[in-house]
């Protein structure tokens, strides 16, 4: 069993209102392996945290239940207060989720990629401002392909169409499962730059990666210790 | 253009913008391949050569069975595309983003359904006439059955999209998408030969055609919240 909990840090901030995201001994398996076992957890406005661990420790299942993606889990994870079981429209609306996989449609441009997961997640009565979605592209170096479909375009760039939804994003809580994979040095400072944006906004994030991160307000947690039955691991 | 503010807090988003977002999304998707419309209707009117090749060229024992002939392949056709229907999603992971979406997924999910809908169900209902004429349907009913195939190919879409749902995350669900659906194909069958048939003997059709428009409602309002439950258990596996 292990906990963790970090104390609001002083750097935080000028917000107006006050987040919070609990996690209450949260034990989640797959399959037959008990990954993670009562896990606490304390994050407020401005603190993000790193989650590491060994590949199979449980990082993604991990997310994918603080995302609300994932029912099979035991424990609460109160999003200001609320059960995110019980909330989970409010919760969706707040939570901004990049998984493994980069939910890019490849028969489809940049931009269209972007326009349809804006209205999905950012829904405005406005038409969406073109402009934004260029600018979000031009911030992860894409404009130049915003024209040009997918499939045409690299694994990392593919990524990077993802990683644009971040800089049109005004959510308060960013789940980010291995953000920087297949992306060059250059594209890492970047992202870890909006990531410190965000943070200072009175924002928070959780980020999985096996990368060093050098962002204030962020901590490390290691998921190693707490998967207690799992197998295969030192 | 003119300049644009930051979003409002007032700014009310309107209920449809997911549903038509992926609607175009989808059509879109579809349009840029070919084969997503193709298919199934190449499939449906080779199947239909094959059947008027093995049962002969006598014109009255092609027209006595082609109501039925007529529906099973529309069901078949309809129910092999939908193996696809939310598996390219499920795999590039923006199935996950639109169930992470806090706009209704019911909405979501009729949307693609819809489009789904749109280049499968439509171009087999629009491609009626030339298949009719094949089986010696005579021209008056050829109206008859375009209709009945349009609302069929509806509830087919929605309850085909159900089995889709369920076997979302399976590498390959053709059969067992089959297996799932075909015994809740089989009022549709019943109705929609029926429906064809009383237009050639001449018999009333509002009774028929009330009952597969029931189902059409049926299957539109309580499909979706299978669909969803049936993605949802799949984000476990």
């Amino acid at each position: 069993m292990s906990s963790a909990s970090i104390n609001p840090s002083s750097q935080s901030t000028h917000s107006a209102s006050e987040l919070s995201l609990v996690l209450d001994s949260i034990s989640c398996e797959r399959g037959e392996r008990l990954l993670v076992k009562d896990l606490s957890l304390t994050l407020c406005s401005g603190q993000g945290v790193r989650i590491e661990g060994p590949n199979g420790s449980g990082k993604t299942t991990l997310l994918r239940v603080l995302a609300g993606l994932s029912q099979q889990y035991s424990g609460t994870v109160n999003w200001c207060g609320n059960d995110i079981r019980h909330s989970s429209s409010t919760f969706a609306a707040d939570t901004l989720y990049i998984g493994h996989l980069a939910g890019v449609k490849a028969l489809l441009t940049p931009l269209e990629n972007l326009s349809w997961w804006l209205s999905l997640h950012i829904p405005s009565a406005k038409p969406i401002a073109k402009d934004k979605m260029l600018d979000a592209l031009a911030s992860v170096g894409l404009k130049a392909f915003a024209h040009t479909p997918c499939y045409q375009l690299s694994a990392g760039q593919q990524r990077r169409i993802a990683l644009a939804r971040l800089y049109l994003s005004e959510h308060r809580l960013w789940i980010l499962d291995e953000p920087f994979t297949a992306i060059d040095a250059a594209g890492i400072n970047a992202l870890e730059q909006r990531i410190s944006e965000h943070l200072m906004q009175g924002r928070m994030a959780i980020v999985t990666t096996h990368q060093t991160m050098h962002i204030p307000g962020f901590s490390s947690f290691s998921l190693d210790s707490s998967a207690a039955d799992a197998e295969g691991n030192p | 253009m003119s300049h644009i503010p930051t979003v409002e807090p007032t700014d009310d988003p309107p209920l449809f913008a997911a549903f038509n977002a992926l609607l175009l999304r989808d059509l879109r998707v579809y349009f840029r391949y070919r084969g997503s419309w193709l298919n199934p209707l190449i499939f449906v009117l080779m199947v239909i050569t094959l059947f008027t090749l093995g049962i002969g060229p006598d014109p009255s024992a092609l027209s006595t069975h082609a109501s039925g002939i007529i529906w099973v392949v529309a069901l078949l056709g309809i129910m092999l595309s939908l193996d696809s229907l939310f598996r390219a999603d499920f795999d590039d992971g923006s199935l996950e983003q639109l169930l992470l979406s806090p706009q209704p997924l019911y909405l979501s999910v009729l949307a693609k359904v819809i489009a789904h809908w749109f280049i499968t169900g439509l171009p087999i209902v629009l491609a009626s006439p030339l298949y009719s004429l094949m089986l010696g349907i005579p021209v008056d009913v050829i109206p008859v059955l375009a209709l009945g195939l349009l609302v069929g190919s509806g509830i087919l879409s929605f309850i085909g999209a159900i089995g889709a749902s369920l076997t979302v995350s399976l590498r390959s669900g053709g059969l067992l998408i089959a297996l799932l659906t075909l015994p809740l194909y089989v009022p549709v069958i019943i109705f929609g030969s029926q429906f064809v048939q009383s237009a050639i003997e001449g018999w009333p059709l509002m009774p028929t055609f009330s009952m597969l428009l029931g189902l059409f409602i049926g299957a539109m309002v309580l499909a979706p919240l299978a669909i969803i439950g049936g993605l949802k258990l799949n984000q476990d596996v």
